[in-house]
């Protein structure tokens, strides 16, 4: 009856002297595993989006959150005229970037996307795109 | 002729405002910081950090819950019965800070020719050569003891709530289960004391580790403690706040002040328990090399360690095992310890 008590003692002060694990979050930065699906970022070649609004991606989005018009260029190729992810609605499942036929779009490692208003969370096409 | 004060010398009341004074600020801080050592320790043995954002490594800690719960919103139910409601946290803090008046913190200090013995409630008789202190010092802890019951029942019953008056009762009754055997592990310390002065208790256990009543009475020493604990409600006999049951039990409807006035008492109540343990069983202020006082802290600390650490390990009991381990286990056990302190001290003489 008292063994188990002080073996109780014993392995509560053994983790006395282990290392903690906490991160101090805003002073330390966590380490983000490959693979992370953070905000999205539209990937940009020749200093123009990739995306050629084949609208697969809002198609496959199970929350409906991306909208996507098209548009006409000068050469008479389509592109993305709006892009507007609702970051309230996406669910970060990536199947947006699985399914696009031209891998315009990628997951960044960002995490942080709190916000005073409601508006802001409607991530338009200017916000999206890459930043090199 | 120095002037004589009710048959007193002027240094004696002295030395008495100056002992109060430095013994109740010593408690304060204590309690104090002992909220946030239990913090930090719970805190490293659950692998995790504890307080850090509060000054260096969270030592403001207790200053910034202290101003917080100072500003507070006074909250006074409608329904509560207002004077007791008031009067309740009091009755629990006052009872834990004067059980220190009659506990020896150090050894006597001579200054300017007077000898201070190093315990509030006493004085030292220059003609006899002899100290005195309250001749009942242990059954005056024992009464503080019994009133703080009464704050937590008083702060149950007043504040007209179910949760707050299941806390109460279940302290009432916890309290006096805990209390008969907690007073009969100290009636095996005094039979080999052969008296109830705190003074003559520690200077019993003078002269080496083996002296101290904890070898001579291991079984009373180790249930005097754990009874203690169950005594002032602390983890694993903290039922009188069970969250999980009871909201948080007696303090449910108290805020502001009037909680700290809760938590310090809980505090202060632990510190009180371990100064009493180590002035009846770890030989008080004995102890080689160092000063009489430093010995006291450090043999305190240890057991207020020793409570953090038992609070980190154990989870809480139920209500039929507390009744049990106290009335079937620890009540005979002590009895048991009497009759064989008794029989091999009358052997021995």
């Amino acid at each position: 009856m008292i063994m188990p008590l002080i073996k109780g003692l014993q392995i509560t002060l053994s983790h006395l002297f282990k290392k903690p694990v906490t991160l101090q979050y805003p002073d330390e930065r966590p380490q983000i595993a490959p693979g992370f699906r953070g905000l999205h970022a539209l990937k940009v070649s020749h200093e123009n989006a990739k995306c050629v609004a084949c609208y697969l991606c809002p198609t496959v989005c199970p929350a409906k959150c991306i909208t996507v018009e098209a548009g006409e260029d000068a050469n008479h190729n389509k592109f993305a005229a709006k892009y507007e992810i609702d970051m309230l609605r996406c669910i970060f499942c990536g199947y947006c970037v699985e399914a696009c036929p031209v891998d315009a779009l990628k997951m960044t490692e960002e995490f942080e996307l709190a916000n005073y208003k409601r508006a802001d969370f409607t991530f338009t096409k200017d916000r999206l795109l890459e930043k090199k | 002729m120095e002037t004589l004060i009710l048959g007193l010398p002027v240094a004696y009341y002295i030395a008495m405002v100056a002992k109060v004074l430095v013994a109740f600020v010593f408690v304060l801080l204590t309690v104090a910081y002992a909220t946030y050592a239990e913090r930090k320790i719970i805190g490293h043995m659950q692998v995790r950090l504890g307080p850090m954002r509060t000054g260096w490594h969270g030592l403001l800690q207790p200053i910034a819950d202290g101003v917080k719960l100072f500003f507070k919103e006074e909250i006074i139910p409608s329904e509560a019965s207002k004077f007791a409601f008031l009067v309740a946290p009091l009755v629990a803090l006052i009872p834990a800070f004067i059980s220190f008046a009659v506990i020896p913190f150090g050894a006597p200090v001579s200054i300017g020719g007077y000898t201070v013995p190093m315990q509030i409630a006493a004085y030292y008789d220059q003609a006899g050569q002899q100290i005195f202190d309250i001749n009942v010092g242990v059954l005056y802890i024992l009464a503080m003891a019994g009133l703080g019951v009464y704050g937590i029942v008083l702060a149950g019953w007043s504040s007209n709530s179910k949760y707050s008056l299941l806390g109460g009762l279940r302290s009432a009754a916890q309290m006096v289960s805990y209390e008969l055997a907690a007073g009969l592990a100290i009636v095996s310390v005094f039979m080999l004391s052969e008296s109830l002065s705190l003074h003559k208790i520690v200077a019993d256990q003078a002269g080496g580790i083996w002296n101290w009543y904890a070898f001579k009475q291991p079984l009373a020493c180790v249930i005097f403690f754990i009874c203690s604990i169950a005594e002032i409600n602390r983890t694993p006999f903290d039922l009188p706040e069970a969250e999980t049951e009871l909201v948080s039990g007696f303090c449910t409807e108290y805020s502001s002040m009037k909680y700290a006035m809760f938590f310090m008492a809980e505090y202060a109540n632990m510190v009180t328990v371990c100064a009493v343990t180590t002035t009846l069983f770890l030989g008080g202020w004995h102890g080689p090399f160092l000063p009489g006082w430093m010995w006291f802290i450090a043999k305190v600390y240890a057991l207020i360690f020793l409570c953090m650490w038992i609070r980190a390990t154990y989870p809480r009991y139920r209500y039929d095992q507390l009744m049990r381990l106290g009335w079937k286990v620890f009540l005979p056990l002590t009895l048991l310890n009497v009759v064989a302190t008794g029989i091999v001290a009358t052997l021995v003489k």
